[in-house]
């Protein structure tokens, strides 16, 4: 029996009547799981079913297929405990974290179930190393830059770092929560706000949910116009990223020409919607704004300017030896790491993973245009960093297409209401990698669970595997180039 | 008449020197990046901003942690005499180079114990980043100083930092300028070995140290550290620029000065900083300049 027969299976951005999800027992549902995860099925979600803290709950697995580009879905029964996936795939122990926190159904035998969020950091334990020339720094959840709040913990052998214990949920604002309670005309607001740096990620994500479930679909125009303000977003948070890594390191010059250029992407935003982090392009049934010709025009000169000026800096930035020395075998997170902890995004390609939503997993426009994917095999704050830079030029290149060629179209189509008891999941490739959400409807159309994962969730972990045996001085300069979000995880 | 002169003019390089000569480096990383950057007697403003306010004192801190800023400017103070900043110094004597080089080391010291006062771990990880590069700065440091000595046969400052001896003289004093200008960017921290300007605490090696420190306390450690500046790079300054007659001693002193903030600032401009554990190696290969200088003035 092949271990996809237990799975009902979607392609991206697809709804299915949750009755044709097969309801497994528990014991069979982990079984099924193991067996996918073990033949290269990625864990994109697990969720379960319990609200509020009182079991029992059913739970949710959503795997994907990388390579065949599609979705699997199971169910289990309501269960008030069950033997813990953690000790045998790695990818489920925050998920299952997450599981015990929200729905008090507990995953027998995880090794380390603290709560997610909710909790102030001072309350809980802390791994420790016992000895006398072992110390403990920590620090946060306030920190000396305008950034948000998280609490580090490192054990350190003088500069050395044994463990770094990562503590976040300072920015929990109950974003899954009032998701749930829709839809209704705040809930598009609420998925722009689950992370400020991605909020056209998450908003189209959430569209493709809600489409998914109206069955709607969307004029050739509408893609692009969405295709092209995710490509922007994109451009202004590499380059911003890159700007901040040179910051870190002190290499001034860099920082400069970098941020201003972020700056150019945030404007060209700003310009379309109004907004410099392009909240409100995005509507539900396509986006609320047009891109009249003139602005067409003066955004492709702007890309053709950034084409040269990007290629620019960026010989500067990688041409200097001292920036090299400084960013080659730091913070070095490897293949197999990548894999136990399905790494998405940025930090997966740059340890050589094959992976990226627009081609994995196409949704909108990228079904009929596509974009290369970039990956690096070595892992470090370089191959991140080179990444960034090899995908905002691919982003520039991708632009300069798009907008010359903007199919003729209604920028927005009606989008109706979603069909009662069905299931959607939807991916989106963010800047920072895959975006997920996952929504259900009950018998009258309001959703019953809605599930975000931020693709920090996944990445958290890997900074602290980066860190392991590293220098504690390189922490910063690490932690900018994950540069995950608090505010994603926390929700 | 001519001892108040004196005085007057050596208190106003004390005093305005520093603020100007940090504002000029900041100025030039500014130009290289492309921005207008911030005035260049910011700092002199920041330093009469942070006079005005108060202090707050952590109550996990003793005495000690009170004293260090004081002790840490007085002694600055201290070696700012025996460096000839108008011309002549105040005080010369023969040996003033070593009281000169312990006269930072004891600044060095009370800063160094002020911070362990604290109990921070953050502070602790500064201290302890500060005495092993420090430890290797001062070789450097002391052997430069030895064949400077031995070339000028004096022991004092004055004496040994002048630009005299022929092209045969050259090869050591270049080594030995080489030497001091990387001690000079270490005990400064400065890009490469330390960058004055990152908000990041555990990139820090001296920043860290004086993060509990504020107001007047916080003033005195920035002037400072400002004025340690001033002193060894008036130093190398004289080592390698001729007095000019145009503009006399001082002109010709504030002229090296401004250049030398400028070179500083393109460094600074130049280069990403070093990870941590190659700033040793930068250290060492100065302490091996600095011998090599040693040898061929023994020769």
């Amino acid at each position: 029996m092949s271990p996809t027969s237990r799975f009902a299976s979607i392609r991206n951005g697809e709804s299915l009547d949750f009755s044709k999800i097969p309801v497994v027992p528990i014991e069979d549902f982990r079984s099924a799981v193991l067996k996918m995860a073990a033949a290269n099925h990625r864990l994109c979600a697990l969720l379960c079913s319990g609200k509020d803290g009182r079991p029992p709950g059913s739970l949710l697995a959503v795997l994907a297929d990388d390579t065949g580009g599609k979705l699997y879905l199971a169910a289990s029964q309501p269960v008030a405990g069950y033997p813990s996936l953690t000790p045998d795939l790695t990818q489920a122990h925050l998920f299952e974290r997450e599981i015990y926190e929200g729905s008090g159904v507990l995953p027998e035998g995880h090794p380390w179930l603290k709560p997610v969020r909710r909790v102030s950091a001072d309350k809980v334990a802390f791994f420790q190393e016992q000895g006398a020339e072992v110390h403990e720094v920590a620090v946060g959840p306030i920190h000396a830059g305008i950034i948000e709040p998280g609490h580090f913990r490192f054990q350190c052998h003088g500069e050395t770092v044994h463990h770094l214990e990562i503590q976040l949920g300072y920015q929990h604002r109950g974003a899954e929560r009032l998701l749930r309670e829709g839809p209704d005309r705040r809930s598009l607001a609420v998925a722009e706000a689950i992370c400020g740096d991605t909020a056209i990620g998450h908003a189209w994500a959430h569209c493709a949910v809600r489409e998914a479930l109206a069955g709607a679909t969307l004029s050739l125009r509408a893609e692009a116009l969405r295709a092209v303000v995710l490509e922007v977003e994109r451009l202004a948070n590499h380059i911003g990223d890159l700007g901040a890594i040179s910051n870190d390191i002190g290499y001034l010059p860099a920082t400069a020409y970098f941020g201003r250029m972020r700056g150019d992407f945030l404007n060209m935003l700003m310009t379309v919607s109004g907004n410099r982090y392009g909240k409100s392009m995005l509507k539900l049934g396509g986006v609320a704004f047009d891109l009249p010709a003139e602005m067409r025009s003066s955004m492709i000169e702007t890309i053709k300017r950034s084409v040269r000026h990007l290629a620019e800096v960026g010989d500067m930035f990688f041409g200097e030896p001292s920036v090299i020395s400084r960013l080659e075998d730091t913070g070095t997170v490897s293949r197999k790491i990548c894999d136990d902890l399905g790494l998405v995004g940025v930090c997966a390609r740059a340890t050589g993973a094959d992976r990226d939503v627009r081609q994995d997993h196409p949704f909108g426009l990228y079904r009929f245009r596509h974009i290369p994917v970039i990956k690096l095999d070595s892992g470090d704050v370089f191959a991140r960093a080179m990444v960034r830079f090899l995908e905002a030029q691919r982003s520039l290149e991708f632009l300069s297409a798009l907008i010359a060629n903007l199919s003729e179209g209604s920028a927005a189509s009606p989008c109706g209401a979603p069909a009662a008891n069905h299931l959607a999941v939807s991916l989106v490739e963010g800047w920072r990698g895959e975006v997920c959400h996952v929504a259900k409807t009950g018998r009258d159309g309001k959703y019953e669970w809605y599930k975000v994962v931020d693709p920090s969730f996944h990445n958290w972990m890997a900074l602290a595997m980066a860190l392991r045996g590293g220098e504690i001085s390189d922490f910063p300069l690490c932690n900018k180039s994950f540069n995950l979000s608090y505010a994603g995880h926390d929700l | 008449m001519e001892t108040l002169r004196l005085v007057a003019s050596y208190l106003m390089m004390v005093i305005l020197a520093p603020p100007i000569m940090l504002g000029i480096i900041t100025k030039t990383k500014a130009a290289v990046a492309g921005r207008k950057g911030p005035p260049v007697l910011q700092p002199l403003y920041d330093t009469i901003k942070l006079l005005g306010k108060g202090a707050v004192y952590s109550k996990t801190t003793t005495w000690m942690f009170r004293l260090g800023p004081v002790v840490s400017l007085a002694a600055v103070l201290a070696a700012a005499s025996l460096v000839p900043l108008v011309g002549a110094p105040l005080i010369a004597f023969n040996g003033d180079a070593i009281l000169f080089a312990y006269l930072f080391a004891l600044g060095r010291f009370v800063t160094v114990t002020a911070a362990l006062d604290t109990g921070s771990s953050f502070e602790g990880m500064g201290a302890s980043r500060e005495v092993a590069f420090s430890s290797l700065a001062e070789p450097a440091l002391i052997l430069s100083f030895a064949s400077l000595a031995y070339r000028s046969g004096g022991l004092s400052l004055a004496q040994m930092f002048a630009p005299h001896g022929g092209p045969s003289a050259a090869a050591s004093a270049i080594l030995a300028l080489g030497s001091l200008f990387v001690v000079l960017l270490a005990e400064n921290s400065r890009i490469p070995i330390d960058d004055p300007n990152t908000h990041l605490e555990l990139t820090m090696i001296h920043e860290v140290m004086v993060l509990d420190h504020g107001g007047p306390d916080l003033a005195f450690i920035l002037h400072g550290a400002g004025l340690k500046l001033v002193l060894m790079t008036s130093l190398l300054v004289r080592l390698i620029l001729p007095e000019m007659p145009a503009v006399g001693a001082v002109g010709s002193l504030v002229l090296g000065l401004a250049a030398a903030a400028v070179v500083i600032g393109l460094v600074e401009s130049s280069m990403a900083r070093l990870r941590l554990v190659r700033v040793p190696q930068l250290l060492v290969a100065a302490i091996c300049a600095a011998t090599f200088g040693l040898i061929l003035t023994l020769r």
